[in-house]
């Protein structure tokens, strides 16, 4: 069974290139059906490799599909690795990667480059399952720059609209350069791995690490940051967070199943992956549950104060995120990837909802010609009586991310805290109990903005005509949202107190991955802190609602500069663009202008070699050529041409006989020499 | 029993023979002549040499010599012919066209 | 000197006296019986050397078949002498006595190093050699495919003389050489 892993690659890459090559002669419905049916047979194809698995006694399969390169002792295969912690992702990604298929369907209806899309997003799937079903280093890295490139154009994909009609092909451009940062660590790291074992094969790499143990902790911290660094990229942590909230550019489709689920947990994926290592390096543990706690906290400040429906929900995966390296770094693999698989579900129940949301207004906007901005939460509101079955999801969705009890998000969110609780207070490091205090900070403002989001999105007065008209999505549409918020409701039994049924599961891939027995205290304190700040959360914006659209936020009133602050995402973009991108552009004006154009060119090129040339030129044509080469050549043309006059052409007799002699001569010239040579 | 030697030396004089008529004669069928000479003399040696040795090989290809000849007389003459027709001569000297 | 041995020199005699016939005589018709002398002469040295068979196809393919084709030709022709008998390569000749002489000499010194001038095993006397039975046994067995092959070449000669020699109808002239432009 196993065996027939490889066609978890093939199927959805045969339906990009079915969708790429013969779209053309299809219509929409055809290209749905292969796009979602290549999606869906990975699917079924993941599922079966898991019962195979079980079946297998979790023994760790390695597929080779084939060899890549192999020069002198640098081996690399592709090679493709089922243990649980892929299979986790594998199902992850095709699972909901379908359901996402399914609703874009009905999401990109009538899109001019409704293909195009389906087949970015079935290369996505292929690059996504290449990066999770690895099974080495720098086959990881292919995937993890597919999902890259997957990822830049699908953020642009509207390539033509946003600012100025360049907005989206700027959010995507953004996106790529700030992940190569992250990249560049990677690399650096993955060089290291193998100047040191010689090999990037996971096995090798983590039997090097655990081997070696403490004489190579110093090489362990290196490479561990280094990969801190590519995981920062990919997942949006601090500092490299800023192209995540301008990736919604992108079709919402994609922000829910790159930007929330799947792509941008590959971070916390390859740190879960490459656990031993970490283990040896506490320094580096503490920097990833460090930047991993604050940027939870960061990145929840910010989403309280946003105004787009698409943005408030990237600041908080940006924060949720976060909660899954904090956890990692702290050593709760299986509550990261507890809580990986439950935002999962839920943001990408979230992000569709909102798809519905915004979709809804956008139909209402052409019925009233109210071309008002369908992404702004301020021009919605009442849209419960409207949009009921949406309204139903999206709330499942926003409970469940607060950590209401016992929806997924709180178990899973729960585990994280007792991690956190458990080394800060229980061991008694100190960065546990700021990581503890970060993330509980975190959740409470979780709970605070999705309260927010709910009540200004679904409740009151609408506050735009496009929103009185807003009207319910077909059932392509709410099905999988549907889907998703049993899943959400449910997800939490992968993982309940007493079975740890995940925990047990991925123990098998390595034995640093073990779940952490339930913390009442800790999940009540939560429990009451999420359920305060949903009431203060109604306090604010239920009892008092926006009077209308261009209404200021409630809390404005009361933080001020610290909401504007805030709002303005704590002027990190503004940040860099005074500190790196301006050395950055005077760096490079001064290398264009003073160095290339006057230097180079004016003076270098222009002056010194295109003179010297024009010198060196007027000799070797004038005296040089004219002088000597050409009649040189003009004397040994004559003296051929009287050669051939004189002694050649009477040779030439015309006789058959005299040619005769000439064979003749010939014959006696060969015996001549056969018999000096012979010494006869 | 004639030595073989003997018959190597005729044969050697006759094949010389045939190449000083090639060399020397103008008209194009003693040329001819002269070549039916020297494959005669070659024949006279294959044979000579396939009694020395006490096989048929020799023989043999005498016999392939003579159908080769038989083939290369029927052409040749054929080739004088058509000359003959254009040049009204069968003088070789006559055909030098490629005199440079 | 035994019998055998004059028989031989006398037959030598022969052979290049009718040899340098052919070579010397100016009219073509003689050059062809001196020929018809020499090869008759050859297929006794055949005889001698136990080749009955080829000495029977000497005769009659040869002597009588090929020779007979000559003084066909040479007679069709009416080219039995050359019109302008003059020399125009007054050194070719010269010089091809000397090469030939050179040519003798190297045969004769090759000849005379080889060993074979005491009389080999008489095989000759037996029954068997170079009998048609034996000849043919060899030819159909070992030599078929040369055979064959050989057939093929009599076949193109025959396409190629007809070819060559068969007249254009309407233009009157041989297909084979087209008319000399300056003739």
């Amino acid at each position: 069974m196993l065996e027939i892993l490889p066609l978890i690659l093939v199927f959805p890459l045969a339906g990009m290139l079915l969708n790429a090559v013969f779209s053309r002669w299809m219509d929409e419905t055809w290209i749905a059906i292969f796009a979602c049916g290549a999606s869906g047979t990975a699917f079924v194809i993941a599922i079966l490799q898991a019962i195979a698995l079980s079946g297998n006694h979790f023994h760790v399969e390695t597929v080779l599909i084939a060899d890549w390169i192999t020069i002198g002792n640098l081996h690399l295969p592709w090679q493709m690795r089922v243990d649980t912690l892929s299979l986790t992702m594998m199902m992850l990604v095709t699972g909901v990667g379908t359901l996402i298929h399914i609703y874009a369907v009905g999401y990109m209806r009538g899109d001019p480059r409704f293909a195009r899309f389906f087949i970015y997003l079935n290369l996505f799937i292929t690059m996504m399952l290449v990066l999770v079903a690895a099974d080495n280093y720098l086959m990881l890295f292919v995937g993890w720059e597919g999902v890259g490139l997957c990822s830049y154009l699908l953020i642009g994909f509207w390539y033509d609209k946003g600012d100025n009609g360049v907005g989206n092909a700027r959010a995507g451009r953004k996106a790529f350069v700030v992940n190569r940062v992250g990249d560049m660590g990677f690399l650096i790291a993955m060089f290291l791995m193998f100047g040191a074992v010689g090999s990037l094969n996971f096995d090798d790499v983590l039997y090097f690490f655990e081997h070696n143990g403490v004489e190579v902790a110093g090489l362990a911290t290196v490479v561990t940051l280094l990969l801190l660094v590519g995981a920062v990229g990919k997942s949006a942590q601090i500092p490299l967070f800023v192209w995540l909230p301008d990736a919604m550019a992108g079709p919402t489709p994609v922000s829910a199943l790159i930007h929330a689920a799947t792509m941008v947990t590959a971070g916390i994926y390859i740190i879960a992956r490459s656990a031993p290592i970490f283990a040896l390096a506490p320094v580096s543990q503490t920097t990833v549950a460090l930047v991993g706690a604050s940027t939870a906290f960061m990145a929840g400040t910010i989403a309280v104060t946003q105004w787009d429906i698409k943005r408030v929900l990237a600041y908080s995966t940006i924060s949720q995120l976060g909660f899954m390296v904090a956890a990692v770094g702290l050593g709760g693999y299986v509550a990261g990837m507890f809580h990986l698989i439950t935002h999962a579900f839920f943001k990408a129940l979230l992000f569709l909802a909102a798809g519905s949301v915004i979709h809804g207004v956008e139909h209402g906007g052409h019925h009233t010609h109210d071309h008002c901005d369908a992404q702004d939460m301020r021009n919605m509101g009442g849209l419960r009586h409207r949009m009921r079955i949406t309204f139903w999801v999206y709330l499942v969705g926003a409970v469940s991310l607060a950590g209401v009890f016992p929806f997924s998000g709180f178990w899973s969110k729960d585990e994280i805290l007792a991690d956190a609780w458990n080394v800060g207070v229980v061991q008694g490091h100190w960065h546990g109990v700021a990581v503890y205090v970060l993330l509980v900070l975190a959740a409470i403002l979780t709970a605070f903005y999705m309260t927010r989001q709910i009540v200004m999105v679904f409740f009151g007065e609408p506050r735009s005509s496009a929103a009185e008209q807003a009207i319910e999505n077909p059932p392509v549409m709410t099905t999988p949202l549907i889907v998703l918020a049993v899943l959400s409701v449910v997800g939490g039994a992968l993982n309940l107190p007493g079975w740890h049924t995940l925990g047990h599961w991925l123990e098998h891939t390595h034995h640093f991955f073990h779940g952490l027995d339930f913390n009442l205290g800790v999940a009540l304190g939560s429990t009451v802190f999420a359920l305060l700040s949903i009431w203060i959360g109604t306090l604010v914006y239920y009892r008092r609602p926006l009077e209308n659209a261009t209404a200021p936020d409630q809390l404005e009133g009361v933080l001020g500069p610290v909401f504007r602050f805030l709002y303005c995402k704590w002027h990190v973009d503004e940040l860099y663009s005074k500190t790196i991108m301006a050395l950055y552009e005077w760096k490079a004006r001064f290398l264009a202008f003073q160095v290339d154009w006057y230097f180079w060119h004016d003076f270098v090129h222009e002056q010194l070699i295109a003179s010297a040339f024009r010198g060196v030129t007027v000799v070797l044509s004038g005296p040089v050529d004219k002088g000597v080469i050409n009649p040189f050549f003009d004397g040994m043309a004559q003296l051929v041409r009287t050669f051939a006059t004189r002694v050649l052409r009477p040779l030439q007799t015309g006789y058959v006989r005299n040619y005769a002699l000439g064979v003749m001569l010939g014959v006696i010239i060969v015996l001549g020499m056969i018999f000096v040579n012979e010494g006869m | 029993m004639i030595p073989t030697t003997y018959y190597l030396a005729l044969s050697a004089i006759l094949f010389s023979i045939g190449v000083i008529g090639v060399l020397v004669r103008r008209n194009a069928i003693v040329i001819f002549m002269s070549i039916e000479l020297m494959l005669n003399s070659a024949n006279l040696a294959f044979v000579a040499f396939a009694r020395e040795f006490g096989t048929l090989d020799g023989q043999l290809m005498v016999f392939f010599v003579m159908t080769v000849a038989a083939a290369e007389v029927a052409v040749g003459l054929a080739l004088i012919v058509a000359i003959f027709r254009s040049k009204a001569s069968i003088d070789v000297d006559a055909v030098n066209l490629l005199k440079g | 000197m035994t019998a055998e041995l004059i028989i031989f020199v006398l037959l030598a005699v022969i052979a290049v006296a009718a040899a340098l016939g052919m070579l010397l005589s100016s009219n073509a018709i003689y050059s062809a019986l001196f020929l018809v002398v020499n090869f008759g002469v050859v297929a006794t040295f055949y005889l001698l050397l136990g080749a009955p068979f080829i000495a029977m196809v000497q005769v009659t393919v040869y002597a009588g078949a090929i020779m007979v084709l000559f003084l066909f030709v040479i007679m069709l022709l009416g080219a039995e002498r050359l019109r302008h008998p003059n020399q125009v390569l007054s050194w070719q000749q010269p010089l091809a006595v000397v090469l030939v002489m050179a040519l003798l000499g190297f045969a004769g010194y090759v000849v005379s190093m080889q060993g074979l001038a005491s009389p080999p095993v008489d095989v000759a006397n037996t029954v068997s050699y170079g009998s048609p039975a034996a000849i043919g046994e060899l030819l159909f067995r070992e030599y078929l495919f040369p055979f064959e092959a050989t057939s093929l070449l009599l076949l193109s000669a025959m396409v190629g003389v007809v070819v060559l020699t068969a007249v254009d109808a309407r233009r009157g002239v041989s297909r084979g050489v087209s008319r000399d432009r300056r003739s």
